[in-house]
């Protein structure tokens, strides 16, 4: 998605000039191309997050529309107090962007993974977290960012490829119907589902925007009509999808349902690998994914 | 330093130092030294320096109670929103607020923000090619968080001379000395090492202010002002004593600190009309 969001920043300059993107000294062979089209417009904060989102906070109070990246742990959960105080407290509207979210930075370990920032930053006010699942979300999450006023996060990650077609960008797109449970998830992790021998039975709905104050009424009507729920991440279940939704799920409740929920759990075995070796050690996908839903459906 | 204008900043300070008081009694508050420290840097760089249409930022938030006396005398607050001070339903709480106080851009009290933020404002009136100026007001023990050394080598890096950074440097942090607690002696070299243009002024004397002022406005780096102040200046009992921080004002004592602070006015007024 990382390309798909440089092509973005580089074309929708032109239009909004107030755009400025800040960098904390991240982005090579990636970034070339928006720095010669920013110009003075491109900052390289230089490794210094807790000052990039200060400085960036007064960009936008001062009328700039700061995209800030990093790699998703140190622009989200390093600056965590700059984001509260100084962009969300006075609701501005910076756009932070974290690359890898989730286990995206496999093998460089878990100081470089964020299985907790939807969770950090969708309990901050004013905050509105983008989570492309394909690729192509990521022109249209941006586009909706520039307009935005509030405060945005946006979560980027290898976008999802689906034998489905996927419906245009939205907070909530519904993939597919099914009559044995219903699958929640957020990201592009929820593909190892949709390309799964499960996705056949299961309605699959993807949430693409937190926080959420409520749930679309199809998917309500499905859930108390099948009585399973699976909730998918590539984040913390404790403060992730999982929590949020449950929350909501239980006022529209009419029927007893079992939930499971598939989550990343950390580093259960203390080792390392790719990104899709963490995804299937966390029944994210592959086996363990496949015994979990067997066993639950 | 005209005599008038040196007269007029003498009168001022003494009404904000003398209302922020009030403030300070009547809600039974701490931080009392805090503000007479920073009072006089405060007053001078409203009313002898920035510009309207120029930015302050109090880092040290916890000196709310000076800002918001400097805003009440420049007529931004009024008589009602002084007394709602600590109150139940007020925007004047004990740091600065978000959102609602104008000359308040952003609000303070987790120390370490206040000169990224000012960074902020410099970085964006350089992109505006605007001349407006933001003056940035630190405490000395907030030097210790990380985040203002960050901001400290993006000024410089960026060569933000619209940045004025003022250092109320009363050697007094928390639970100690600043030098006891975590040393920042020599503070000068390493701000010089950092590449600002280091001046030291008496952070009670609007003369030394004035120096520092001029020389800060010929410097072709950012400025940071070591302004070198007493903690509790005026507060016989707790003058230079953290005690000064946390304790509210007992009635004696602010009458003591009142005739303190009249006295040391009307000496200082009346020095320059001899001159």
């Amino acid at each position: 998605m990382r390309n798909e969001f440089a092509a973005a920043m580089i074309q929708y300059f032109d239009e909004h000039p107030e755009m400025v993107f800040v960098t904390g000294d991240l982005g090579y062979m990636a970034l070339e191309k928006v720095e010669q089209k920013f110009g003075e417009r491109f900052i390289n904060a230089g490794v210094a997050e807790q000052n990039m989102v200060s400085v960036s906070a007064v960009l936008a109070h001062e009328g700039f529309i700061p995209f800030v990246y990093s790699i998703s742990p140190f622009v989200t959960i390093r600056p965590y107090e700059q984001i509260r105080n100084d962009v969300c407290l006075h609701n501005l509207p910076v756009k932070l962007v974290g690359n890898g979210g989730g286990y995206g930075y496999g093998i460089m370990g878990s100081t470089h993974h964020n299985i907790e920032d939807i969770g950090a930053l969708r309990v901050l006010p004013n905050m509105r977290i983008y989570v492309p699942f394909a690729a192509s979300d990521v022109d249209h999450a941006v586009q909706q960012m520039i307009s935005d006023k509030n405060p945005n996060y946006l979560r980027l990650n290898t976008g999802a490829k689906i034998n489905y077609d996927v419906p245009p960008f939205a907070q909530w797109r519904k993939i597919k119907s099914g009559t044995k449970g219903v699958v929640v998830g957020t990201g592009p992790v929820v593909e190892h589902i949709c390309n799964s021998q499960y996705a056949e039975d299961l309605e699959i709905w993807i949430v693409s925007i937190f926080p959420f104050n409520d749930i679309p009424e199809q998917l309500v009507v499905a859930i108390n009509a099948t009585q399973k729920l699976i909730t998918v991440e590539e984040h913390s279940g404790e403060c992730g999808l999982r929590e949020a939704f449950s929350f909501h799920i239980m006022n529209h409740l009419t029927q007893p349902i079992k939930i499971l929920s598939l989550a990343a759990n950390g580093y259960p075995s203390g080792k390392y690998g790719d990104q899709k070796w963490h995804l299937a050690e966390n029944n994210l996908m592959g086996e363990g994914m496949a015994q979990k839903l067997s066993a639950f459906l | 330093m005209e005599p008038s204008i040196h007269q007029d900043l003498l009168v001022k300070a003494f009404n904000v130092k003398k209302r922020f008081l009030g403030m300070y009694k009547a809600a039974n508050a701490g931080h009392v030294g805090s503000s007479l420290s920073v009072a006089d840097v405060l007053t001078f760089v409203r009313f002898n320096w920035m510009h309207d249409h120029d930015e302050i930022v109090l880092s040290k938030g916890h000196a709310a109670a000076s800002l918001y006396s400097v805003l009440a005398e420049e007529g931004v607050l009024n008589d009602a929103d002084i007394e709602s001070f600590y109150k139940n339903d007020t925007y004047l709480a004990a740091h600065p607020p978000a959102n609602k106080v104008k000359r308040i851009p952003f609000a303070t009290g987790s120390l370490g923000h206040g000169l990224s933020l000012a960074a902020g404002f410099g970085l964006a009136f350089k992109l505006k090619k605007s001349n407006q100026q933001v003056f940035c007001i630190t405490s000395d023990g907030e030097l210790n968080e990380g985040s203002i050394w960050e901001a400290a080598l993006f000024l410089v890096h960026h060569n933000l001379k619209n940045v004025v950074w003022l250092i109320d440097r009363n050697r007094l942090q928390g639970y100690g000395r600043t030098e006891d607690v975590m040393k920042l002696e020599p503070l000068d070299k390493k701000l010089e090492a950092f590449g600002l243009n280091v001046l030291i002024a008496d952070g009670h004397d609007f003369e030394s202010l004035e120096n520092a002022k001029q020389q800060a406005a010929q410097s072709d780096k950012p400025a940071a002002i070591i302004c070198n102040t007493t903690k509790g200046r005026g507060w016989k009992l707790y003058e230079d004593k953290v005690d000064c921080h946390y304790l509210p004002m007992k009635q004696d004592q602010y009458d003591l600190i009142l005739e303190e602070i009249e006295l040391d006015f009307n000496n200082s007024h009346s020095q320059i009309s001899k001159r």
